[in-house]
């Protein structure tokens, strides 16, 4: 099964309350899986400056020598933010390349969740409820969100196969479904230089999409070239630094609401999750049509 | 009058309560038959199983499987449906007053399903009896694998209608997108006139004519294997 969310806020108030929506959003759809959860929030940017999500299974003593190692070689131009098990390093984007090296070169246990202006990733095993806890998600803010409660069919119940996946800078995707040619992609991709971390189907479609976005087309382009190459079940929300798409496959078994009011555009596997959302009566609310495209941008 | 509301009862207990309606009414002792369901706020299986003559209305929107196998129930859900609003119907009647999701009255074996707004896809899969009748459009693959009953549809259908039918018949105002395979327009005859009429009175459809539908039903050449049509299995 899977759940998924989203919810893209088109006012300040309920940018200030996005985390605490999606929190419940999540929660909400817990019984469609229990394994794993993530999600991700498009918060606030500063001029040249980059996040990176960084996660660690020994939090307590990596992300202080990460700090000093940082602090050190780059004084004035990073910063540490731990949340859990995660970290939020936010450095100045001229370095952030050499940053990316180091961590990747003096610190093989540390996994780069994301990277962006705006977007940090938060996703590990565990409930809804108690992935939000952990990392009082209830208490964030951003302009958009996604997240994803998984129900693992395909590969294995690990941090990072958990949902959500980020291949690109401020581009991440949710999925529910299955994917039966991710092999197949795989080995295309891997062939004009992409790199993967884990054996999931989802992590495919993200790299997939963000390497055509790197080539330089639209994501509304780019998710109507998915409906072409990607074959199986899917149910997608991806999103990007100022904006949120759905895209469903042309068979579209996998359920997915929509909701619009002049606050917001909401997304939910099922309307259960959208009914806790302000003014949700008044809202219009639709099934989307199987192999469209809909997005929206700030 | 019933009055139940989701919000302060558990699901099970809803239903419960609706079941005990049926088995009192059957051994002749005296049943709430009018019930309200409040709050149902998306929830699953909500009036599932009823068999009795009772008359439920549902305030607001409900999740997966509403009204399912109902029996001689008359459910009005207030709001949209989830996916498989009426699975397996057996009689009475479902009115959905919104949007109802996929696969609609699927494998229904009697009754009438009335979807005031728009149906998405699979509506009537694989229908031994149901009636079912829709304000809107339906999406694709709906009637698939249809064996009998009626679906009448006001608005468009969307690919694939009808695919692998067997004799359940259509009615389409609207466009259709595509036909399934073996899924044939038919002639409308006057029994079909008069069939459609009767339909739509009892779904209390007072604006249109049978008259502006068209018929589809099956070429009946895939009921037996054939290897000159190997293709088309």
């Amino acid at each position: 099964m899977c759940g998924i969310v989203g919810l893209f806020a088109k006012n300040a108030e309920l940018q200030s309350q996005l985390g605490l929506h999606l929190e419940r959003m999540l929660v909400t759809m817990s019984d469609r899986g229990p394994d794993s959860a993530g999600l991700a929030i498009y918060g606030t940017t500063a001029a040249g400056k980059t996040k990176l999500t960084v996660q660690s299974s020994l939090p307590d003593s990596e992300f202080p020598k990460l700090k000093n190692v940082l602090e050190a070689q780059f004084p004035q131009a990073t910063d540490v933010q731990t949340i859990e098990t995660h970290a939020v390093v936010s450095v100045d984007t001229e370095v952030s390349d050499r940053v990316v090296e180091i961590i990747q070169n003096e610190f093989p246990r540390l996994r780069i969740m994301g990277r962006g202006e705006a977007m940090a990733i938060f996703k590990e095993v565990g409930s809804p409820s108690e992935v939000a806890r952990r990392f009082s998600i209830g208490k964030m803010s951003g302009t958009h969100g996604i997240g994803h409660t998984r129900m693992a069919t395909e590969s294995a119940v690990t941090t990072r196969g958990a949902h959500p996946f980020s291949t690109g800078p401020d581009q991440c995707l949710v999925h529910n479904g299955s994917l039966s040619n991710h092999n197949n992609l795989r080995r295309g991709l891997r062939r004009q230089g992409v790199s993967f971390e884990t054996e999931n189907d989802t992590e495919v479609a993200a790299a997939y999409l963000s390497h055509q976005i790197n080539s330089g087309n639209s994501l509304g382009k780019v998710l109507e070239g998915a409906l072409e190459q990607l074959d199986g079940f899917y149910t997608f929300v991806v999103g990007t630094r100022t904006g949120f798409g759905v895209l469903r496959d042309p068979i579209a078994c996998k359920p997915a609401v929509l909701a619009e009011t002049d606050d917001y555009v909401a997304f939910g596997s099922e309307y259960r999750a959208l009914v806790n959302l302000p003014a949700i009566d008044r809202a219009r609310v639709w099934e989307p049509e199987p192999a469209t495209v809909y997005f929206w941008e700030h | 009058m019933g009055c139940f509301d989701l919000q302060q009862n558990t699901l099970r207990d809803l239903n419960a309560a609706l079941h005990r309606q049926g088995d009192l009414l059957r051994v002749g002792g005296k049943a709430d038959t009018q019930w309200e369901v409040l709050n149902p706020r998306g929830s699953h299986a909500v009036a599932v199983g009823v068999d009795g003559p009772l008359q439920i209305t549902v305030c607001g929107s409900v999740g997966y499987y509403c009204g399912g196998m109902n029996q001689s129930g008359e459910i009005r859900i207030e709001g949209s449906a989830g996916p498989g609003v009426g699975e397996n119907m057996m009689s009475g009647s479902i009115r959905v007053t919104g949007d109802a999701s996929q696969y609609a009255g699927a494998t229904g074996r009697g009754g009438l399903l009335v979807i005031e707004g728009n149906a998405s896809s699979r509506c009537g899969i694989s229908s031994k009896g149901i009636d079912i009748v829709v304000r809107g459009n339906v999406g694709h693959m709906s009637a698939f694998m249809a064996q009998s009953g009626n679906l009448v549809v006001l608005g468009d259908a969307g690919d694939a209608l009808g695919d692998s039918i067997y004799e359940a018949r259509l009615f389409v105002r609207g466009q259709v997108k595509s036909l399934g395979a073996d899924c044939i327009k038919k002639e409308m005859r006057d029994e079909h006139l008069r069939l459609l009429g009767d339909l739509l009175k009892a779904a209390e459809v007072t604006d249109v004519r049978p008259e502006e539908f068209t018929r589809y039903g099956s070429a009946r050449e895939l009921y037996h294997f054939d290897v000159d049509r190997a293709d088309a299995y």
